[in-house]
């Protein structure tokens, strides 16, 4: 495990996510959680939780916070270079190509091909932290609580459009004083 | 550009880094906000180009955002003293919370906070993924419909790296607006 490799590491999830928001998570859980065991898939949904309530992009969020982790503000420094310098390539290219050509069929094109696959990835990391908090890391029993949880930021956020920070922060002060409260083991 | 135009470049850049929460989307129209309607500094049509630009490159718009905007209006150095404006907020925010997390989550009450946010981060990603599909299927393009499919079923069931799923339909977009614009011009 170097710096390098770190840097690596946050290179290719700046470079290959697309369309902003949250499509960089899939890019950083299969990095950091799946391949290189940086950070544990609990830990990781802490991450997004913070990031959710933090400002600034996620995966500049995440470089800081895994890079501080495993070698200091050193490694917070080369995970966020890593995360910002395709960023620089590609829209100084993209920046040159739009201006020589305006018509761009084929970038639309790239892009339109791109957002399917970016929904299908997030899904992905979606389904990964929904088994997390529901059934935990044995699979054995269900979590009647977090599934409450679940159904109510689900109803609040998608049907009713509220903030999601601000269900965000109700699901853990509510969800969590009933943890405490009732004694279940977290 | 002046001297005193560059440190309020950065001033503008850190203060919406440090702000605005909500994402890429949110803080590329506040840019619009400042540095079109305000100061004047890009005209309208330009900054929907850089916009565009942002969006379509990979990584955080945010960040794309602000280098194409600090490029236009202070050059290369405009650049680098909006990168700066933009990630150090987030590296700061995020570097103090890392330091703290582990002792954090030792704490019973923190960590039954972060416990039941779990639940609701899954509700947050699972509402992204099903807004973002009703886009793709309102297009009712069947194309981009399987594309959408295939790629859930490569990266949730046959486990294939993400970045090979990536590649594979930014190349598949490409290719379907070549032979649109071929069957277009016959």
């Amino acid at each position: 495990m170097t710096l390098f490799a770190l840097f690596l590491c946050f290179l290719q999830i700046g470079a290959f996510s697309f369309g902003g928001g949250l499509a960089a998570l899939p890019l950083i859980q299969q990095q950091v959680v799946t391949i290189n065991n940086w950070m544990s898939m609990s830990d990781f949904t802490d991450l997004i939780a913070i990031a959710e309530m933090t400002p600034g992009p996620i995966a500049v969020n995440s470089a800081t916070f895994v890079g501080i982790n495993l070698f200091g503000i050193k490694g917070a420094i080369v995970a966020t270079l890593g995360c910002i310098l395709p960023s620089i390539i590609f829209v100084s290219i993209l920046g040159y190509l739009y201006n020589k050509y305006k018509n761009h069929y084929l970038l639309e094109g790239v892009l339109a091909g791109l957002r399917p696959a970016v929904v299908a990835m997030i899904l992905k990391a979606g389904l990964a932290i929904f088994i997390l908090a529901i059934f935990g890391l044995n699979f054995r029993d269900i979590n009647i609580v977090g599934l409450i949880i679940f159904l109510f930021a689900f109803y609040f956020i998608y049907i009713k459009k509220v903030n999601p920070i601000i269900i965000l922060l109700i699901s853990g002060l509510v969800g969590g004083g009933i943890y405490l409260l009732f004694n279940i083991p977290i | 550009m002046k001297k005193k135009d560059y440190v309020k470049l950065f001033r503008i850049m850190f203060t919406l880094s440090a702000f605005t929460f909500g994402g890429g989307y949110v803080i590329v129209s506040l840019m619009k906000n400042e540095f079109v309607d305000r100061l004047k500094w890009i005209e309208e049509d330009e900054m929907l180009n850089l916009v565009a630009i942002a969006q379509s490159s990979p990584g955080a718009v945010a960040v794309n955002g602000s280098i194409l905007v600090g490029y236009k209006v202070g050059g290369i150095l405009g650049a680098i003293v909006s990168i700066f404006g933009t990630i150090l907020p987030p590296f700061f925010i995020l570097s103090i919370i890392s330091v703290f997390y582990n002792q954090f989550k030792e704490n019973i009450y923190v960590s039954a906070f972060l416990k039941a946010m779990q639940p609701a981060i899954a509700a947050i990603i699972i509402s992204v993924v099903l807004q973002l599909a009703k886009n793709i299927i309102k297009q009712k393009e069947i194309y981009f419909i399987i594309i959408m499919i295939l790629a859930f079923v490569f990266v949730y069931f046959l486990n294939i790296n993400i970045i090979f799923v990536i590649l594979a339909c930014a190349f598949l977009g490409g290719f379907y607006a070549l032979y649109k614009q071929k069957k277009d011009i016959n």
